[in-house]
């Protein structure tokens, strides 16, 4: 009878957590803190890019300098280890680099700070996520080790050659390689119901739909269409692994079934996916263009409608890679124009960037930068975009390095770029200290200018028709003439120029971690909720009796008449505006 | 100058409100998922048939599927869900009954005590009554699969075989999962601690696995 009382008082005390939880490490394993949660995705995201990284140096210095033994891989690369590298490090880049740490990390990490929550709705799905989502790690990185190696089909996996081991010659690592991709899926599967179900029915009170910040919106709406186009492709991993590990014939011509089927399976999942985690790339680069640019964002619902429309028009162009797989011409002409459309909403999305930054008072800090970089390369991603979409250009610019630079453009503005610019931009907040500006800057530099240097070369190459598959082009003469090996030899290069300026990155957090000045609360002077806590936010980041409410929307930057340019979301309206207000009478009080 | 600065508009302190509980929402979020996950098998259903040899499909060697004892089947597993709409009225009516009286007092939550022993709640019977039917339903469809696998059918036999033990399969696994979720749902009530918000969430997923039956029915069985 004693028990119920204790729950009944205790109502939704925080502090009480701290006491009867576990303690030390096992604090950190067990935690249902979105923090934590969000910081566990984001170092594991961060240590899986450093394999990605190593992967595309090998594979990098393998076709720069044929049949060397590359420093670091321990041999030369052969046939086999080649494609296992491409396919892992396409793979480990996508899912769990840019979807852990855009998507997870950022979103577990911001969502409840932004909406005024004290934590998630589900801390304890959210735990759990995170826990299938390690879980999902240590088997992609297991698979590496099997007997045969790392499934080497290529990141697309397309069947017979993902479904048969007579053919990909990786029989456990391609199994493996399936259910780590299926285990991340659900891990980001239970990560979103809590998104969407916290953006809904945990808002401060005051805050409408429309008072939320965009990078929510533009997390909880990428949320949404993974939800949607999640499904078939679990239904098609299922029946992959079938293939391979029981020997039903789903994707096997021989035995009646498709092998198209998978593509349509997969890529009606993968084209969302670009969205997935282009969107909240995109809404973190507006709320630090905002800030620095001291400027109300430009068309604040637009910008919400127009990414509810590229996610509705993101389910409608699937096919346009399989333009040469043998679909119908006619069905090439439909997703040829739905995907030329596509273009148009997210050209508004930049116009929209560069209309909040017109006459702004710009301020050029790291993060800001970052911004900027975000919309410039992403613009060369997204016009080299239209050429693979138009499906008579395709058809020559096909599996040649064109296309690999196109998505190189795309994605490494998404996961590098705005990562970084998210990374440098919240740093105070959760870490409670300041960046090094200076070693910012030039880490910024050293990765933008080595980017382009790397990839520019690369749409050449594609131009040049040049095959992205091929693992030693001095084994074919016709291949590799014209100078291209030169070409490839200087992209290398900048490669390592690159991945060098990390370093400059990983030193400045640790410097700055360790003797950094002290962040305050609001260090950028932003208006949204959560640089209205502590730097790094409490367990419960508010004081119970200190839950923020919300007045206004948060990009009221530069509001004349006020002393200070920016208005924090949370800050009743002042006395000297309430006067003059013409509405007052209607609103009444 | 001092006009522009009106155009912010002045908003007094408003309330909090929900218009969706936190489970039902998560829960809906999740059934659409998993319709997705169903419409994904269907459509590879569709497409598959859509190739057979001769447009002949079923395949001409392979036994035929128990139209007939499977509809019979579908009954049951409707008629599970009708009874668990009825339990599930009955819980709402039991609790607003129980808020109303004297059961709730003071700004904290109800008392546990005294949801599920309210005199006229049929609720504890009927949430057995749908979780019994369920538990039919899951049992004969493994005894057809056995006598299938007897008569030839089998996952490897043919892709018709493979469609059907993967499609109904995952139906399955997820009827097994909403069975247990009722049999929690009916435990918390025998001991007083079934929230209106926990009962909701149970029954949409079973709702979702009762619904997308008849579906698969048409498509795979017809």
């Amino acid at each position: 009878m004693v028990e119920p009382a204790v729950d009944l008082t205790h109502g939704h005390a925080h502090d009480d957590h701290a006491h009867h939880g576990p303690q030390g490490w096992l604090k950190y394993l067990w935690s249902t803190d979105h923090k934590v949660i969000a910081m566990q995705y984001m170092f594991t995201g961060m240590f899986m890019a450093l394999v990605g990284g190593f992967m595309a140096y090998v594979f990098r210095m393998q076709l720069a300098f044929p049949d060397i033994s590359v420093p670091g891989w321990g041999g030369v690369v052969s046939m086999g280890e080649y494609n296992s590298l491409v396919t892992n490090h396409g793979t480990i880049m996508i899912f769990w680099v840019a979807m852990p740490v855009l998507l997870a990390a950022f979103g577990n990490y911001l969502i409840p700070l932004m909406v005024g929550a004290d934590d998630m709705v589900f801390p304890k799905i959210n735990r759990l996520s995170f826990q299938v989502f390690f879980v999902s790690t240590i088997v992609i990185l297991a698979s590496l080790f099997v007997e045969g190696g790392g499934f080497a089909g290529a990141w697309t996996a397309y069947p017979p050659l993902s479904a048969d081991a007579t053919y990909n010659l990786t029989p456990l690592g391609s199994t493996l390689w399936v259910i780590g991709v299926g285990l991340e899926f659900v891990a980001f599967l239970l990560g979103g119901i809590n998104f969407i179900t916290t953006l809904m029915n945990s808002r401060a009170p005051g805050m409408r739909a429309f008072d939320v910040p965009l990078v929510v919106w533009m997390i909880v709406v990428a949320s949404i269409l993974f939800m949607l186009s999640v499904g078939p492709l679990l239904a098609g991993a299922i029946m992959l692994v079938f293939d391979q590990t029981i020997g039903t014939g789903f994707y096997n011509p021989a035995t009646g079934g498709d092998p198209i089927l998978w593509q349509h399976l997969f890529w009606f999942f993968g084209h969302p996916e670009v969205y997935v985690v282009l969107l909240p790339a995109m809404g973190v680069v507006i709320e630090i263009i905002t800030t620095f640019a001291r400027k109300k964002v430009f068309g604040y619902r637009i910008v919400i409608f127009t990414v509810v429309a590229t996610g509705v028009l993101s389910f409608f162009v699937w096919a346009h890679h399989q333009f040469i797989a043998g679909i119908d011409p006619r069905m090439a002409n439909i997703f040829t124009i739905t995907t030329l459309l596509i273009s148009v909403p997210i050209a508004e999305l930049c116009f929209v960037y560069i209309a909040t930054l017109y006459g702004g008072s710009i301020r050029l800090t790291t993060p800001m930068l970052w911004a900027l970089a975000f919309v410039a390369e992403f613009l060369i991603g997204g016009v080299t975009g239209i050429f693979l979409g138009a499906a008579g250009a395709d058809i020559y610019f096909h599996d040649t390095y064109f296309v690999l630079a196109h998505f190189h453009y795309t994605f490494f503005p998404i996961a590098i770029i705005g990562t970084y610019a998210a990374f440098t931009y919240w740093f105070p907040k959760m870490f409670g200290k300041m960046m090094d500006d200076r070693l910012g800057k030039w880490h910024f530099w050293l990765t933008i200018i080595p980017f382009n240097m790397i990839f520019i070369p690369l749409f050449v190459l594609g131009m040049g028709g040049q095959h992205r598959r091929i693992s030693n082009y001095s084994s074919f003469s016709e291949l590799a003439g014209d100078g291209f090996q030169s070409v490839r030899i200087f992209a290398t290069i900048s490669l390592l120029i690159m991945l060098a300026a990390q370093l400059i990155f990983f030193y400045n957090c640790w410097k700055s971690w360790r003797s950094g000045p002290k962040a305050p609360k609001n260090p950028w002077k932003a208006n949204s909720l959560e640089w209205t806590t502590e730097s790094p936010p409490p367990h419960g980041n508010w004081r119970p009796d200190r839950m923020p409410v919300v007045y206004r929307g948060p990009y009221e930057y530069s509001v004349p008449d006020r002393e200070e340019d920016y208005w924090p979301q949370n800050e009743p309206d002042g006395a000297p505006l309430q006067v003059v207000d013409p509405d007052a009478g209607e609103q009444g009080r | 100058m001092a006009a522009r600065a009106t155009i912010i508009p002045f908003r007094p302190r408003p309330e909090k409100k929900q218009l969706i509980s936190d489970g039902v929402l998560g829960m809906l979020v999740f059934v659409f998922v998993e319709i997705m996950l169903f419409a994904g098998f269907i459509s590879a259903f569709v497409i598959i048939k859509s190739r057979a040899v001769g447009s002949v499909w079923p395949p001409v060697n392979q036994p035929r599927l128990p139209v007939e004892s499977t509809a019979i089947n579908t009954l049951a597993l409707i008629a599970s869900g009708v009874v668990l709409l009825i339990a599930h009225r009955a819980h709402l009516r039991a609790r607003r009954s129980g808020e109303d009286g004297a059961v709730r007092r003071g700004p904290g939550p109800a008392s546990p005590r005294g949801l599920g022993g309210l005199p006229g709640d049929s609720t504890g019977r009927l949430l057995v009554a749908a979780t019994l039917l369920g538990g039919t339903f899951v049992v004969l469809q493994g005894v057809e699969w056995l006598a299938l696998i007897r008569e030839g059918l089998t996952i490897t036999s043919s892709t018709y075989g493979a469609l059907f033990y993967t499609i109904i399969g995952a139906h399955a696994v997820h009827a097994v999962a909403a069975i247990a979720a009722l049999g929690w749902a009916t435990m918390r009530l025998g001991a007083g601690l079934l929230t209106r918000e926990a009962l909701s969430t149970v029954a949409i997923f079973w709702y979702f696995v009762v619904l997308v039956w008849p579906f698969l029915y048409v498509v795979v069985y017809l």
